[in-house]
């Protein structure tokens, strides 16, 4: 009798916990999809976070849900390394290349595009290498390094240095020489630091306005957002931890984060956003046509250059 | 609360944050300080005192470990401390990663060499007479520990603080194994004082900054004064 019991109580645990991976069991408490009372670790890039975006739109999430996010702010190399541990359950980021190597890998799950804005190269005032409005990224760099004039390099595996180094090589430039400063630090002290002496950088848009008041930095080089280069666009996307590869990973909760910042409240809010102003990010999850391409690693299909 | 400083704040200047904020980093930052100075001094004391009053073999390679990790750098603790408690790693399974526990096992890995250190200084530096008078009025091991730690208290409390300062002002290892969160309403998960003043300056808000760094001076000066004040307070009913 008692073994048979023993087995029931196997057998309902089993099913039950099928059950909750589909989310067939629904929910007991109101609100929530049996996820009340969890906590979310989400690696999110500097540049987000530092924008004070999260801040504004999470209390939404916490407070439909009754979770809470715990929001820790890396590089993107070190966001994704952290969920590569399985130290988070979401991320994050804006550097498709390297997203792509995390899903193709399998330690991400569920991409989506999420939103974006674009990078600008900001520098002083007086423009010693002279490559305002110029309509190419590439040439603009080219011509920096030409001059060797200052330029300040975050160098620490984020998107933006990710980004950085693309143009470099774009540009056919191998940057090195007491010109080119790699600070291995996040976009804020990059500003502030090329704003000490004048140096160009590239920057986000987004973190660029947040800091706009206290640095004397101008925008030389205009991002697609108003009309500049493509190549300096800067898309985010998000990717839950796949939870085959960590089963701590709460996965559960990580989709409904995703559910919920792809909804369309979401990203009102996320268009909504402004600072001095100005619109920091782009919406993107809603779309008219279906974009496959969103899911889909780079490299995967023939077609496939969304970057 | 009867004596709040934190409300007193907006009267000197003005703030540009909520004082919530500002009072869950403060209490953060000396949770976390706190209890890993208490645990290390449990386990200093008796180390200390084990040191001070025998001799056994590797006593001297004891001592330049203790020695040696008084200098250990705080980041690489950090970096330790992460592995530790990474999912991947050996303490994986109790999800300590970001939280203030982590952060506590890190400052608790720093405090401890210099309270040991400047502890045993202390013990060894009683007067051998105490001992010999402690152990003539038939005084049991521990009675004559614990007149020798009442004599060597200044030299402790010294220790003590000496490993609260080394806790409190330290950001690489916390701001590795901790992650400087916050909640959305802006409370202090496991964001200190140190690596609240690290995000203000990497945002270029130094005004901010150096207004948190105000307070974290004030708030080790504060825990300082008290310590040396209970100090006196001890010696004057010696």
């Amino acid at each position: 009798m008692q073994r048979r019991k023993f087995l029931q109580g196997v057998g309902l645990a089993a099913i039950a916990s099928t059950a909750g991976c589909t989310q067939l069991t629904g929910s007991d408490e109101e609100g929530g999809a049996g996820v009340s009372g969890e906590t979310l670790t989400l690696t999110t890039t500097t540049s987000t976070y530092d924008t004070g975006l999260l801040d504004e739109i999470h209390p939404g999430f916490e407070e439909m849900y009754g979770v809470t996010v715990d929001a820790v702010a890396q590089g993107t190399g070190a966001a994704l390394e952290t969920a590569r541990n399985g130290d988070s359950d979401i991320v994050m980021v804006h550097a498709r290349g390297l997203e792509d190597e995390f899903m193709r890998n399998g330690y991400g799950i569920n991409r989506r595009d999420l939103m974006f804005n674009d990078f600008v190269i900001v520098g002083p005032e007086s423009d010693p290498a002279g490559i305002e409005g110029m309509d190419s990224a590439a040439e603009a760099f080219a011509t920096i390094a030409e001059e060797q004039a200052a330029f300040v390099s975050r160098g620490d595996n984020s998107g933006t240095h990710t980004k950085e180094l693309n143009i470099w090589e774009e540009a056919g430039v191998e940057p090195g020489g007491d010109w080119y400063q790699e600070i291995g630090a996040g976009m804020g002290e990059a500003l502030n630091n090329a704003n000490q002496q004048g140096a160009y950088t590239l920057s986000d848009r987004g973190t660029f306005i947040s800091q706009r008041s206290e640095i004397d930095l101008t925008i030389l080089v205009q991002g697609p957002i108003e009309g500049g280069p493509e190549l300096l666009e800067n898309p985010y996307g998000i990717l839950a931890v796949n939870p085959a590869v960590h089963e701590n990973a709460n996965y559960d909760l990580a989709m409904a984060y995703i559910g919920w910042i792809t909804s369309p409240s979401a990203q009102d809010a996320i268009s909504n956003y402004t600072m001095n102003g100005e619109q920091l990010f782009f919406p993107r999850a809603l779309s008219e046509d279906p974009d496959f391409q969103q899911y889909v690693p780079e490299g995967w299909s023939s077609n496939s250059s969304s970057q | 609360m009867p004596l709040d400083p934190v409300a007193l704040l907006p009267l000197f200047i003005e703030t540009p944050f909520q004082e919530g904020y500002v009072r869950s980093i403060i209490f953060v930052s000396l949770y976390v300080s706190c209890t890993a100075v208490v645990l290390s001094t449990l386990v200093s004391i008796p180390v200390a005192l084990v040191m001070g009053f025998t001799e056994f073999p590797g006593q001297q390679f004891v001592k330049s470990v203790i020695n040696t990790g008084m200098g250990f750098p705080s980041v690489v603790v950090g970096l330790v401390v992460l592995f530790m408690v990474s999912n991947q790693g050996p303490l994986g399974a109790a999800d300590l990663i970001f939280t203030k526990e982590a952060m506590i096992m890190s400052q608790f890995v720093l405090a401890t060499p210099p309270i040991t250190a400047i502890s045993l200084a202390a013990l060894t530096s009683v007067d051998e007479n105490v001992r010999d008078a402690a152990r003539a009025l038939g005084g049991t091991r521990l009675d004559v520990a614990l007149v020798v730690i009442k004599e060597a208290r200044y030299g402790i409390a010294t220790a003590v603080l000496a490993g609260f300062g080394r806790a409190i002002s330290e950001v690489g290892s916390v701001l590795i194994v901790g992650g400087n969160i916050t909640s959305a309403d802006g409370i202090s998960q496991t964001r200190t004082l140190t690596t609240a003043i690290q995000l203000e300056a990497r945002q270029g808000q130094y005004d901010t900054a150096m207004i948190l760094g105000a307070v974290l001076v004030t708030v080790v000066l504060t825990v300082n004064a008290i310590v040396v004040r209970l100090g006196d307070e001890g010696a004057m009913n010696r």
